[in-house]
Order: structure tokens, then C-alpha cells, then sequence
């Protein structure tokens, strides 16, 4: 077989294909290597085993602290993000009155870009705990819930929007015939909503777990740290590892390799859990 | 239908709502027109005839920050990077569809899998790759998002290519077209309602992204993310006045974007795109 879209390799892939190993696979590669050496423009590097590995938790204070606070931010905001987004997404597909109207205006936060949305953050808070003689920074569980209150304006209106495309995909006759059995409104959402919008709760799990770990401009700009980086999470850890120690550059890229491999891991057992609980439904 | 008590009920409540979604912009909204003093402590006061400056802070911001500049930045590597990314990325989502072999199936999995990694874990490779290559400056950078944007909207694209009869593409073969021919006449048309999701998505993306240009072009090219760091991030005391006007300068391209797409990102969205 000559499949003659094969003769138009160099069009069709070189573009993509040299971009994505310049600006991904490299750097992937060489952050690996870079995490068991020790360097501070690349080219300097030398092999030290895993003691950049070693010094992440052992030297280090801020790493571990960093990822509990942000595994206790993830845990808060995947639930208050999902069960909200999934209440709105209900009275949303009933026939309330101007249902397109308020899906636009609880949208409407997500595109607002994350450092943008921090300082937005910033000045509200900020004014309200004034009149109390503090401000975000004065105690770290203000961060905390600062960064949980964000995240949830930012993400509902995003998460409500899939949870919606599910909820309208059930079949009408499915919900009439549990109606008809005798169901009463719980049980219809118990037994038949939420089994038939499985697929939209892999979907939104996956994107409000790997977003709340992520989370770097949203956190810079709402309290950066402050105080004392007790509310600094993983990845700002990571860039204030890289930029702002000389010398810890290998310690960053470690801690990097960890993060990665975190985030990996949780995406591939969350995906594999909910999708098993797919299937069954 | 009718409109049931209950649901009635669930209105005044989604109004209630609408109104506390809305109020943070509203509040940015109110102190950009306000005295920079009588902003930090009474941010939910409205203007008065003392604080009310009219649109001296914007004057004030604009000069500051360059905003002019920083938007055309951000405009002009926001349009070139999508466009580079719906250009290249559906040719080779084609092509890997339709070329089975180990080489494509590789390069498929590993755009999905670039997916899930942390920013971070690149962050400092990157920029330094970018650097060594003379990749930082405006032009450079887009072949940077090119390869970063490349993972979700090729797997978007195969997703949809994959339901694209082969029919339809061996008639054309017949009536004498050639490959690009047949790909940028026949396949892309079909392919559109896709191009215009990946393009939203990308653009939503690309235009709020700050680490990304920051350690690429940052030092001589500011983006409004940027631009909006610089101002709260440097030294002295911050002119919250300035501030709050280029928060809404910053929001209101967004908002008109929004308003104007608004049909497409949500579709987009309602899609399943994976986006982080």
C-alpha cells in the first residue's frame, strides 16, 4: 500500500511535530535529566544522583507545607465547585425563566485571566476584612479560603456548563418512566440523573482536580504566598525554588519531576475510577 | 410549558446569584472612577462627589503601565498563535488518523500526554531552549504556543476526524485533487465547527496566559498579564486608582469577546474540552 498522504509528511507534521519537541519533548526530557544533576544555566550541569530529590523534603520546609495546603485547596474546591456547578446545572434545565441569561452571566468569570481575577480578589476581600484591622495576608487560612472563594467564582460557571450538556442528554422518556413508578424527586436524581451523567463527572472531576493543583497566576497575584508562604502552593513553590535561590535550581526541577508525577498519578486513578462507575451505570 | 411556584421560587434565587457573580467586576467597576486613597478601605462605597475623579485614573494607568502597547502585544501574539495552532494542528490531526503506523500513534499519545504535565516541570527547559534558539521575541513565541497548544487541539481534531467518512475523500482523490488540495478543500470545511472551538479555546488561553510569556519575552515585551503584575508587583506603594482601571480595561476585550462568541464557547465547553 502507497498511501500517497504520506509524500506530504513534511507539510502536514514537520510544522507541528518541530514545535512540539522545541517547546515540550525536550525540555520534558532534558527537566528529567536536569532533576539529578546539579546546574545553574544547563550547560554547567553535574550528576549528583537523587540529592536534589533528597534535599525537596529534607532542606526544604516549604515543599511539604506547600503541597498539604494545596491538596486540602483541592479537596475543598473539587467539592464546593462540583456540588455547586451541578445544583445550578439542575435548576438550570428546568423551565425557569431566562435559563440563557444566567448561564452567560455565571460563565462569565472564567475568562477573566488569573492574575486579573487575583487583584479583583485582592480588593474585595481586603475591604471587607479592613474593618476588622486585618487584610489577607495577616492570617494564612484568609489565603486559604480567599484562593477556595476564587476558584469557585472562576470554575462554576465552567463546570455548570458540562454538567448541563449532560443533564439535557438524558433521554425525557427515562425520567418520565421512573415518574411514573412513583419515584419521588430524590430518588429520580439519586438513581437516574446523576447515574446517566457519569460521563460528565469524569469530565469535571478531571478538570477541577488538574486545575486546583495547577494553580500558579491566581495564587501569585491573590496573596502570593504571604505569610510566610504558608499559603504558597506547589507551584508557586516550584517558581520560587527556580528564581529566587540561587543555587536550588536542581532542588526546582526535582520538585517539579514530583509534581508531575502527582498529578499524573491522581488524573490516571480519578479517570479510572469514575470511568468503571461508567460503565456500570 | 408553565412556569411551576417552585420554579418561580428558583428564579428570585438565580437572581440573587446572578447579582453575586456580577458584583466583583461591578466593584472594579465603581473604584476605577474613584480617588486611589478612598479605595483600599471602602472599596463597596460608590463615588461621591469628594472621591469621583472621572477618568483620571485611566489616564494615569495608561501611562504607567504602557497598556497601549501591552494590549497590542497580547493581541498580536494571541491572532498569530491561534492562527498558527487551527492551521498546522487539523493537517496533522489528518494525517495521523489516516496514516496508521508506530510513528503516529506515538506522536498522538505523546500530544495527549503533554496534556496532563505541569507547566512547571517545562518552565525553566523551556525558556531556556527558547533562548538558545532566539525563539524570545514576538515572532518566536508563537511557534512556542504552536507546539504548546498543540496536544488539546489535535486530540480535538482526531476526535472529530475519526466520524469523517473516507468516501468523501476518495471521491475527491478521483476528480483529480491533490492531497493539500483535497485536505484544505474538502476536510478543513467538515472539520470547521471543530476549527472554531479550538480557536476559542486557545484564544481564552493564550490571552490570559502570564508565566508562559513572562520568562519567554517578559523583559522586553509585556502582555496585559504582564503589564498588570508589573504595576502591583513593583516597588513602592501601589496606585490603586491605576489599578483598578486596568483590571477593567483588561476585562472589558475579554467581556466583548465573550458577547460576541458567546454561542461557540459555550458549545466549545459544552463539548468536553479539557482544557488546564
Amino acid at each position: 500500500m502507497n498511501n500517497p498522504i504520506k509524500r506530504w509528511f513534511p507539510i502536514f507534521v514537520i510544522p507541528t511535530l518541530v514545535a512540539f519537541l522545541i517547546s515540550f519533548v525536550i525540555p520534558f526530557i532534558s527537566g528529567i535529566l536536569l532533576s539529578f544533576t546539579e546546574f545553574r544555566t544547563v550547560s554547567d550541569a553535574q550528576f549528583v544522583g537523587i540529592s536534589n530529590y533528597i534535599k525537596a523534603f529534607t532542606q526544604d520546609s516549604t515543599f511539604l507545607s506547600s503541597l498539604w495546603f494545596t491538596v486540602r485547596f483541592a479537596l475543598v474546591s473539587v467539592a464546593s465547585i462540583n456540588i455547586f456547578a451541578f445544583l445550578l446545572a439542575l435548576m438550570l434545565t428546568r423551565t425557569v425563566p431566562a435559563t440563557k441569561l444566567f448561564r452567560t452571566v455565571f460563565f462569565m468569570p472564567n475568562l477573566i485571566g488569573g492574575i486579573v481575577l487575583g487583584y479583583i480578589w485582592q480588593v474585595i476581600i481586603n475591604g471587607v476584612l479592613y474593618r476588622f484591622n486585618y487584610s489577607i495576608t495577616s492570617n494564612s487560612a484568609f489565603g486559604f479560603w480567599g484562593l477556595v472563594i476564587m476558584m469557585n467564582w472562576q470554575m462554576i460557571g465552567y463546570v455548570m456548563i458540562i454538567y448541563i450538556a449532560g443533564i439535557q442528554n438524558i433521554p425525557n422518556d427515562i425520567i418520565e418512566a421512573s415518574r411514573v413508578d412513583g419515584a419521588g424527586p430524590f430518588t429520580t436524581l439519586f438513581r437516574v440523573i446523576i447515574p446517566s451523567v457519569m460521563p460528565s463527572i469524569t469530565i469535571c472531576l478531571f478538570l477541577t482536580i488538574t486545575n486546583s493543583f495547577k494553580m500558579f497566576d491566581q495564587n501569585l497575584s491573590l496573596t502570593a504566598g504571604a505569610p510566610a508562604n504558608r499559603t504558597q502552593m506547589v507551584a508557586l513553590d516550584i517558581y520560587n525554588t527556580f528564581y529566587s535561590r540561587t543555587g536550588y535550581e536542581g532542588v526546582g526541577q526535582a520538585k517539579a519531576v514530583i509534581f508531575f508525577l502527582i498529578v499524573a498519578i491522581i488524573a490516571f486513578v480519578q479517570l479510572r475510577i469514575t470511568g468503571k462507575k461508567e460503565e456500570e451505570a | 410549558m408553565k412556569t411551576s411556584s417552585f420554579d418561580k421560587f428558583l428564579f428570585v434565587i438565580l437572581i440573587i446569584l446572578s447579582a453575586f457573580f456580577i458584583f466583583p467586576v461591578f466593584i472594579v467597576l465603581i473604584n476605577s472612577f474613584k480617588l486611589k486613597f478612598s479605595i483600599a478601605a471602602t472599596p463597596f462605597m460608590l463615588p461621591t462627589d469628594e472621591t469621583f475623579i472621572g477618568i483620571e485614573n485611566y489616564i494615569e494607568g495608561v501611562n504607567n503601565t504602557g497598556f497601549l502597547s501591552a494590549f497590542g502585544w497580547s493581541l498580536f501574539v494571541t491572532v498569530l498563535s491561534v492562527a498558527a495552532i487551527t492551521i498546522f494542528t487539523p493537517m496533522t490531526a489528518w494525517y495521523i488518523i489516516r496514516v496508521k503506523n508506530a510513528f503516529t500513534s506515538i506522536l498522538y499519545y505523546s500530544l495527549v500526554f503533554s496534556m496532563i504535565v505541569p507547566f512547571q516541570m517545562v518552565m525553566f527547559t523551556m525558556s531556556k531552549t527558547a533562548n538558545v534558539l532566539r525563539l524570545d521575541n514576538p515572532i518566536g513565541i508563537i511557534f512556542i504556543y504552536l507546539g504548546f497548544g498543540a496536544g488539546l487541539s489535535v486530540f480535538m481534531f482526531s476526535g472529530f476526524i475519526k466520524n469523517v467518512p473516507l468516501g468523501i475523500e476518495e471521491a475527491a482523490t478521483i476528480d483529480g485533487c491533490n492531497t493539500l488540495e483535497l485536505f484544505w478543500r474538502v476536510v478543513f470545511p467538515i472539520l470547521k465547527p471543530t476549527a472554531i472551538t479550538v480557536a476559542i479555546l486557545n484564544t481564552m488561553w493564550i490571552w490570559n496566559d502570564y508565566l508562559l510569556p513572562y520568562l519567554v519575552i517578559g523583559n522586553d515585551y509585556k502582555t496585559i498579564p504582564i503589564a498588570i503584575q508589573y504595576l502591583k508587583g513593583g516597588y513602592g506603594s501601589v496606585d490603586m486608582g491605576a489599578l483598578m482601571a486596568m483590571l477593567m480595561l483588561s476585562i472589558i476585550p475579554v467581556i466583548i469577546f465573550y458577547l460576541s462568541s458567546q454561542k461557540y464557547i459555550i458549545k466549545g465547553v459544552a463539548s468536553g474540552a479539557i482544557k488546564g
